[in-house]
């Protein structure tokens, strides 16, 4: 591997290689994928001059430590974090430098779930069907990172962005998710449309890069016949059979055979990325 | 339309009349097209990509095909397809198509006496009859490179296996419901297993990646009969 690298030294909770994602595959039964939380992953490509589009480092909760083998200018956004160059407190959300060999080490959340690392010239990992996002339903593009893995940098561009701290939205402290009925609505009894919008929710551990599962009162279906496998999309509202509603991310299946009756709005789904287990949930219409 | 505001705001399907499709709002960008049976599925995702292709179909992310249902997703209007669509004229499709993917297959996986005894057939009558038969994509999920395969007729339906298998090999041949269909690669899984092929049906640096997409036509060949003969 060539000097336009960086060694990977504390791999974290889970930390992915994520950009923008792999659309137009679906109808191959080829998820969407992409970061989670879009906005903090184009900013924080911005800020080191990268285009939108570069791959970045996406962690959970516990963050991760890295050397580069060159210099190079990196920003950590999303959920706020303390980051460390060579063990020196560094800006978060903002770019910085990291020599050659030095480790920068994006420490645990203070709030939020998922920080975001750009390095200049991107993660460089060969792309898998235009993008090197990493999925974690179907298992395409790199693997999680792992304690000890190399991974390639692009090659740096142009001059990153010349701000001291970007201002970013703060994580949730309660998640208010707006939704549009449809498309199966008619499956769930008028009365539990009603409960899902009036009703309170909590953030479910089980959540992931799939769904975000929920904790509150179970769904009701009016039908109960077997509904066939059909298309989803990025924030469909699933009642599987425990009549939990569960809201797809970006690593969702591409069909489903539970009824959706609900779709989150996309610029909501951010946020929701960076809602912590257990934080109050409400979807208003 | 003379549809309530509770309605409306409940994105209400709506039925068009005799033309057998009920168009449902999915959300701000995306429309489900759902019909009375896979084969006209089949017609008007036939349909949809043609006129995507001839630039007659306003820019679109995803189109789906499933079981009966095509989703078009990445839509900036979707409320003005949902009342186009349903006036489109869709042909059948035609029956034979002259490009067909031949897939051998070993006809020796651990539920063929279970499959042959569903049917009321000789084990060796279930390759017979499988390999008989001319398949088509009816639509992908699942994993990716998965299809599921229909051309099967109804009385050979059989049901998903009471308890799934943990792993499934890659290269299974397999059954559930209406449907036959190949695992790309070792998963979980609950379908009946008959056979096993060796074809590769997804492959992520070949262009293209799935071997199988939704309108491919498909015939199983059986393998290495010789050398049980």
């Amino acid at each position: 591997m060539t000097d336009s690298a960086f060694a990977v030294l504390r791999a974290g909770a889970l930390t992915t290689v994520q950009d923008l994602g792999r659309a137009g595959h679906a109808h191959l039964g080829v998820p969407r994928s992409g970061a989670l939380d879009e906005p903090a992953a184009r900013l924080a490509n911005r800020l080191v001059g990268n285009a939108d589009s570069a791959a970045v480092l996406e962690t959970t909760l516990s963050g991760c430590a890295l050397r580069p083998r060159r210099t190079v200018t990196a920003a950590v956004t999303g959920a706020p974090c303390p980051v460390r160059v060579d063990g020196r407190p560094v800006a978060w959300g903002a770019p910085v430098r990291v020599p050659a060999g030095a480790v920068l080490d994006v420490g645990a959340v203070a709030a939020g779930v998922r920080s975001y690392v750009a390095l200049g010239g991107g993660v460089a990992v060969e792309p898998v069907l235009g993008s090197r996002s990493t999925d974690l339903l179907s298992g395409l593009g790199p693997a999680p990172l792992v304690d000890g893995a190399v991974l390639p940098l692009g090659a740096e561009n142009g001059p990153h962005a010349r701000v001291d701290v970007a201002p970013q939205p703060a994580p949730p402290t309660e998640l208010v998710l707006r939704v549009t009925f449809g498309p199966r609505a008619d499956w769930c009894t008028p009365q539990s449309l009603k409960t899902l919008t009036t009703r309170a929710y909590r953030v479910s551990p089980a959540s992931n890069r799939i769904g975000l599962r929920t904790e509150g009162p179970a769904l009701e279906r009016a039908v109960h016949g077997e509904l066939p496998s059909e298309g989803l999309v990025l924030g469909a509202v699933q009642v599987p059979p425990d009549g939990r509603p569960v809201v797809f991310l970006a690593d969702h299946p591409t069909t489903g055979g539970y009824p959706v009756v609900a779709v989150v709005r996309e610029p909501d789904l951010w946020a929701a990325a960076q809602a912590v287990p257990g934080t109050r949930l409400r979807f208003v219409v | 339309m003379s549809r309530t505001r509770a309605e409306a705001d409940r994105n209400t399907p709506v039925r068009h009349g005799t033309s057998g499709v009920t168009t449902r709002l999915v959300g701000e960008h995306a429309l489900l097209v759902e019909l009375d049976s896979g084969a006209a599925v089949e017609a008007l995702h036939a349909v949809l990509l043609q006129r995507r292709e001839t630039g007659e179909l306003p820019p679109v992310r995803e189109i789906v095909p499933a079981a009966r249902t095509v989703l078009l997703d990445g839509l900036a209007d979707p409320r003005t397809l949902a009342a186009t669509i349903p006036t489109w004229d869709v042909p059948e499709l035609p029956a034979r198509a002259p490009e067909t993917v031949e897939l051998p297959v070993r006809y020796e996986g651990p539920d063929l006496a279970e499959v042959a005894a569903l049917w009321g057939v000789a084990v060796d009558e279930v390759a017979r009859i499988h390999a008989g038969t001319e398949f088509r994509v009816a639509f992908c999920g699942f994993a990716p490179g998965f299809g599921y395969l229909t051309g099967l007729p109804e009385r050979y339906a059989v049901p998903r296996r009471a308890t799934p298998r943990t792993a499934v090999p890659s290269g299974s041949v397999a059954l559930a419901g209406p449907y036959t269909g190949v695992y790309p690669r070792s998963s979980p899984g609950g379908w009946q297993l008959i056979g096993t092929t060796d074809a590769v049906l997804w492959d992520h640096t070949r262009v293209p990646a799935a071997l199988l997409s939704p309108g491919t036509r498909v015939r199983f060949v059986p393998a290495g009969v010789e050398a049980r003969a």
